[in-house]
């Protein structure tokens, strides 16, 4: 197979830094220097979550040394502190993703929260029976289970966008499921099991010309090049911290100013009020309307942290060097006889997942642990997708900037011995 | 030979690999009178086992299903096993199976081809896989509706 043209780079710009030396990057990351089971951990895992660099264990370090209080509450030193330093991170995701406010930047849970938010108070506001939510046959259960628990409540349909053999969505039949009872597109901007990267700016434009909002997974893309929030003009974009470099536990929801002012509230509880009485509440302004309770505070932070660290890495060093590596890894599998690639789009982020004939996935995951390279194996809670491709599991590396071209020598090496315990 | 290659070896014994690539009984079973589907959300396996069950007896056994080298084979062993035997017996082999892919140790002078099954004990997060089809048979036994899990 011809790999080289069968994958384009998400982004054209020319090569790296001179300066971008991975083997300084890696100094960043301590828990990369370890041996598993006495050999050097390989870690192709990122798409699970990535590796912390040096910066952010020391900013969650110190956020608890020095500042920890709770926020927006205390009139002392200390809580001021708190605060400021959190209200600051939601500024430097909003500078990250681009968004024109920093009211647009909720703190959540995780993607997954900021998806659930979003089904939960505008979907249960705009979807009524009859109508329809759209989704891709690519999906993360993260982006189906909240639509389809919203669908079946309110007696409405769910509708998925299909894919071919590459793992690229149908835009034709995309255009044909649009129609006037469409409330809402949820689409994922990178597949977590494929690796591909939609036509995300497509998907929207043709969805708000009948005036459809769109609400974008993000989890994977945020991670690998340059979202813009204001470009793509999407109205929800779900980003999660840990996939980000950050601490797990923290994420965010992007939204239109406009559109979570006139979305109802998700928890109820402190911090989201104005004033209560047992009469009446009434709400507190954007983000806070939608962050009830302390929040987790030092992720906040954390992430502030990870996202400066990210930009100072920069986007053309990181997609230039994951895009080798995508490459790299995409010739050298596709040699190994009885290997077969899943998710062979021309637009594909640094994610390979694979299928071995003759082996299941779970057991080319142990044995590649054995060798200390630690992959994904399973169904990537993408069930509809393994079922796409009729197949049960897939094993998946997963590529980020840290990782070396050594490093899919030794998965190679790995994937071979595999082949040869099962032969 | 480092620990690691041994541990391997230990579990992907050639028994274990045979059984995988050819497995035994791996058949729906028409005249089965108890059935159960089970099913790893971890990994997706998903086996269905047929069950004769006569005077409290094994008469014939069966599997069909998906899954790793290691539920393959623990399923295929396992149908091989078992016929034959009477409720009492599979009760105490599935207590020393269990036992020994947990590493507990136990009584294992009954337990015959199953002991093969003695390195999944170094692979915490592959004891699943070994048991999903125990399971799924105490499932059967008991005609419980749910499909049997190893959650």
């Amino acid at each position: 197979m011809k790999t080289d043209q069968q994958i384009a780079p998400p982004d054209s710009s020319p090569g790296a830094d001179l300066e971008f030396d991975v083997e300084k990057i890696r100094e960043d990351f301590p828990i990369l220097k370890q041996k598993i089971y006495g050999k050097p951990l390989v870690y192709l895992d990122n798409a699970a979550t990535t590796q912390k660099p040096q910066v952010v264990m020391d900013t969650i370090h110190h956020y608890y040394v020095t500042d920890n209080a709770n926020i927006h509450r205390g009139v002392h030193c200390l809580s001021q502190r708190a605060t400021e330093a959190y209200e600051q991170a939601r500024v430097k995701v909003q500078r990250f993703i681009h968004a024109a406010e920093s009211r647009e930047i909720i703190f959540v849970r995780s993607a997954t929260e900021a998806i659930n938010l979003v089904a939960q108070t505008y979907g249960r506001k705009q979807v009524q029976a009859g109508d329809e939510v759209i989704v891709s046959a690519m999906e993360h259960h993260s982006n189906i289970v909240p639509w389809q628990m919203l669908c079946e409540e309110k007696g409405a349909t769910l509708r998925v966008i299909p894919m071919n053999d590459e793992g690229e969505l149908l835009l034709d039949e995309y255009e044909k499921l649009l129609n006037p009872r469409t409330r809402l597109v949820a689409v994922v901007h990178i597949s977590n099991a494929l690796g591909t990267i939609n036509p995300i700016q497509e998907i929207i434009e043709r969805a708000h010309q009948q005036d459809i909002p769109v609400l974008v997974d993000g989890a994977q893309a945020a991670p690998h090049f340059e979202v813009d929030v204001q470009a793509l003009d999407c109205d929800f974009y779900a980003v999660t911290g840990h996939k980000l470099y950050g601490p797990t536990g923290v994420g965010i929801l992007y939204g239109k100013a406009d559109l979570l002012d006139s979305m109802p509230p998700f928890q109820g509880g402190g911090e989201m009020i104005r004033s209560v009485t047992f009469e009446k509440t009434t709400y507190n302004v954007l983000p806070h309307k939608f962050e009830a309770g302390t929040p987790n505070i030092v992720g906040g932070i954390g992430l502030g942290a990870a996202v400066d660290y990210v930009s100072e890495v920069g986007w053309k060093n990181i997609a230039a060097q994951e895009r080798e590596l995508l490459l790299y890894a995409t010739q050298q599998l596709s040699a190994l006889s009885g290997l077969r690639i899943i998710g062979t789009a021309k637009e594909k982020a640094s994610i390979l997942s694979f299928v071995i004939e003759g082996v299941h996935a779970h057991d080319v995951g142990t044995i590649l642990d054995q060798e200390g390279i630690a992959v994904r194996t399973g169904h990537h809670c993408a069930q509809p997708v393994m079922d796409r491709f009729q197949i049960p599991a897939t094993a998946r590396a997963s590529f980020a900037f840290y990782n070396t071209r050594e490093e899919i020598d030794v998965l190679v090496k790995g994937i071979q011995r595999v082949i040869e315990v099962f032969k | 030979m480092s620990d690691e290659v041994s541990h391997l070896n230990d579990l992907y014994e050639e028994v274990i690999l045979d059984h995988c690539k050819n497995p035994r009984n791996f058949k729906a079973l028409p005249e089965a009178n108890r059935k159960a589907e089970g099913y790893n959300p971890l990994c997706g396996d998903k086996v269905t086992v047929y069950l004769k069950l006569e005077d409290e007896v094994v008469q014939d056994i069966s599997f069909e299903g998906i899954g790793c080298a290691i539920s393959t084979a623990a399923a295929s062993l396992m149908t091989e096993t078992l016929k034959g035997k009477n409720l009492t017996e599979v009760e105490t082999l599935f207590q020393g199976f269990h036992d020994l892919v947990t590493g507990k140790g136990g009584e294992t002078s009954q337990m015959g081809k199953l002991m093969v099954f003695h390195g999944v004990s170094e692979f915490p997060v592959r004891v699943k896989c070994a048991t999903l089809v125990w399971h799924t048979l105490q499932a059967a036994l008991q005609q419980t509706q749910e499909p049997a899990t190893t959650e």
